[in-house]
């Protein structure tokens, strides 16, 4: 009942969000056509403005980006007019739906595997460095954990590139092709990730060891490593699943960077270029996508927390 | 009063903690000895001979491009002949102002807004964080780039800039600071909603009130001086996300703009001259050192204070 419930409450919530990213937008100086070859006349550029309505007040805009306006045409029939949420104004032959649907699968498989890539490395280090607390191991592999969450990727990955594919020619430079041209861009997305995963991970395990139903465990006999791998696990793991929601929104939705850096033809680079080109349909339907995932997959992980949780009852 | 008095106050207890916690002490010297750093070399290269003052110049062209680290240069010097050295130092100037202002947006909107929606409760409480949900699923790229374009071109059209460039750098970077932190408070509200929730129930406080303080005394005298230690920690922890953050603008190009240079503008400099044949290493390995240090110490501090006051979870 209270996940049906906060589905529905996910509609008003997209309809807020895509009107503040509407306003958002329209508000920022400078049109789409700003920046074309020719400036040509005034009278050009307000036939364009007319042909993409852009001088119609921002309400009617606004309703038209859901298709939800009608016009009276030369005959006196009224007519429905198309919505205008796929139209880009930079890339004016495809619509919007047919670039994401190129790039979107692109930037969610190099998500969805920088995810795994993240959780493989996050979650047994931070599990390791907290069974050896206070050790040198912890000490390491803590400081390593730090260290790869301060190192921005536009340096990561062209140390990566230096190193794998420059000086020991074992993987590719870059593009998008074969299955060794995804180890780099994994790694180099994924590496943050890993950290902050591990650091969640270790200061859950320190905080599930600490809890009454551990130390009863521990008083009744129970062996160190049985222990740990299955109560003070389930535990700590609850940081790290609900991080993962808006961590994965952040993957699947591509990176600027990785995908600038290695020529991927993935999503990221538009969610970028859409603003800065004042591209508006493209930068609403982006953040709806966007908040689309990111409300879902809380969703998702609000329900595998029940799951894991025995404790959590949502009313 | 014969017998010294054992109580100490929670900020003495907090303290005692963290002398104890090495790294965490490591990094305040470290952070320190920056300081120290950033504000005597302007003051070394007034005092010194003209020649040394010339030779190390951030903006001073010479022929000696890419140098590689000598005894001159310390840190080697860049395409235009300019001594990196210098030109860290006076990045970090940038870096750390951005992070800290940065913060400190955020500090003042997230703590305000999160006090009155945390002891308002009730509708408005609901209002406010309703709010914060958008804002949350709003890609925050989008965000900025909207901002720091509508803001800088607004202000641009005052002619009172128009006429001094250093204005306009000056510009560029309080857009850079009013942009990073309004993207960066609502972690912040939502945590010190989370206390003031659990404070305002307690018995101290019930007591003020019964007292006749009214809400703003309550708040101030009771509530925001008990979240200190959670704001604080806070605080540090977020004062490195921003300097990345504001690194992945500059790599962008949307962040500090030449002549100035933040760390982040110098690694993405560093960046752009990779190339297979000559590998100017020095030109990331220094920014991106120092960048990368001021971030594990920053890291290093905010979790010193967070174990020093005793802070559990963040919601």
């Amino acid at each position: 009942m209270y996940f049906i419930r906060r589905l529905l409450f996910a509609v008003p919530l997209l309809l807020v969000i895509s009107a503040l990213a509407f306003a958002l937008v329209h508000l920022a100086p400078g049109g789409p056509f700003d920046r074309e070859r020719a400036p040509a006349s005034p009278e050009i550029e307000r036939n364009l403005q007319a042909a993409y309505h852009l001088d119609e007040p921002l309400w009617k805009q606004y309703l038209r980006y859901f298709g939800l306006v009608w016009q009276m045409d030369a005959d006196g029939h009224w007519r429905h007019a198309p919505a205008s949420f796929d139209v880009s104004y930079k890339y004016r032959n495809q619509r919007v739906s047919d670039i994401i649907a190129q790039a979107l699968p692109v930037s969610m498989t190099l998500g969805a595997l920088a995810f795994g890539f993240a959780m493989g490395i996050g979650l047994p280090l931070g599990f390791f460095t907290a069974a050896r607390r206070g050790h040198w191991e912890d000490y390491a592999g803590s400081f390593l954990a730090v260290l790869v969450v301060c190192v921005p990727a536009f340096v990561v990955a062209p140390l990566l590139i230096l190193v794998f594919a420059i000086k020991w020619n074992l993987l590719p430079v870059a593009l998008w092709e074969s299955p060794m041209h995804v180890i780099l861009p994994v790694v180099a997305l994924g590496l943050f990730f890993a950290g902050k995963v591990a650091r969640l991970m270790r200061e859950g395990m320190l905080n599930a060891m600490q809890t009454e139903f551990v130390t009863a465990a521990r008083a009744k006999g129970m062996g160190e490593n049985a222990l740990l791998l299955k109560h003070a696990v389930r535990m700590a793991v609850l940081p790290v699943v609900s991080f993962s929601g808006p961590m994965l929104a952040d993957l699947l939705t591509g990176s600027f960077v990785i995908e600038n850096i290695f020529q991927i033809p993935g999503i990221g680079v538009f969610f970028i270029n859409s603003s800065l080109n004042a591209d508006y349909m493209m930068t609403v339907d982006l953040a709806l996508l966007y908040a689309v995932l990111l409300i879902g997959l809380n969703l998702v992980v609000d329900f595998a927390y029940t799951l894991l949780d025995p404790r959590v009852k949502y009313e | 009063m014969s017998e010294p008095s054992r109580h100490i106050s929670p900020g003495q207890r907090a303290r005692q903690r963290f002398k104890k916690n090495r790294p965490a002490v490591c990094a305040a010297w470290f952070l320190g000895f920056l300081l120290l750093a950033l504000i005597a070399w302007p003051v070394i290269l007034k005092i010194s001979g003209a020649a040394f003052a010339q030779a190390h110049d951030p903006d001073q062209l010479s022929d000696a491009q890419f140098s590689p680290p000598s005894a001159q240069h310390w840190f080697g010097t860049d395409l235009h002949g300019r001594d990196l050295f210098s030109r860290v130092l006076f990045g970090a100037q940038i870096s750390l102002l951005v992070g800290v202002v940065g913060a400190g947006v955020s500090l003042v909107i997230g703590v305000l807004w999160g006090a009155v929606a945390g002891y308002v409760g009730g509708r408005v409480d609901a209002i406010l964080m309703r709010i914060v949900d958008v804002l949350y699923s709003l890609p925050s790229v989008i965000f900025v780039i909207v901002l720091i374009t509508t803001l800088g071109e607004l202000l641009k059209q005052s002619h009172f800039i128009r006429n001094s460039p250093a204005l306009q750098g000056g510009l560029r970077v309080t857009l850079l600071f009013v942009g990073l932190g309004a993207v960066s408070w609502l972690t912040m509200a939502r945590i010190v909603r989370g206390q003031v929730l659990s404070l305002r129930t307690r018995a101290f406080v019930e007591a003020s009130r019964a007292l006749g303080g009214g809400p703003v005394r309550i708040l101030a005298r009771h509530i925001i001086p008990n979240i200190f230690g959670v704001v604080i920690t806070y605080l540090a922890l977020t004062m490195p996300a921003i300097i990345l953050y504001e690194s992945f603008l500059s790599y962008l190009g949307l962040g500090v703009q030449a002549p100035m240079a933040s760390w982040g503008t110098l690694i993405s400099d560093g960046v752009a001259n990779i190339n297979p044949i000559r590998i100017y290493w020095w030109l990331i390995a220094f920014p991106g050192g120092v960048l990368v240090a001021t971030l594990l110490a920053l890291n290093f501090l905010g979790d010193g204070l967070r174990d020093a006051w005793d802070v559990k979870g963040r919601n």
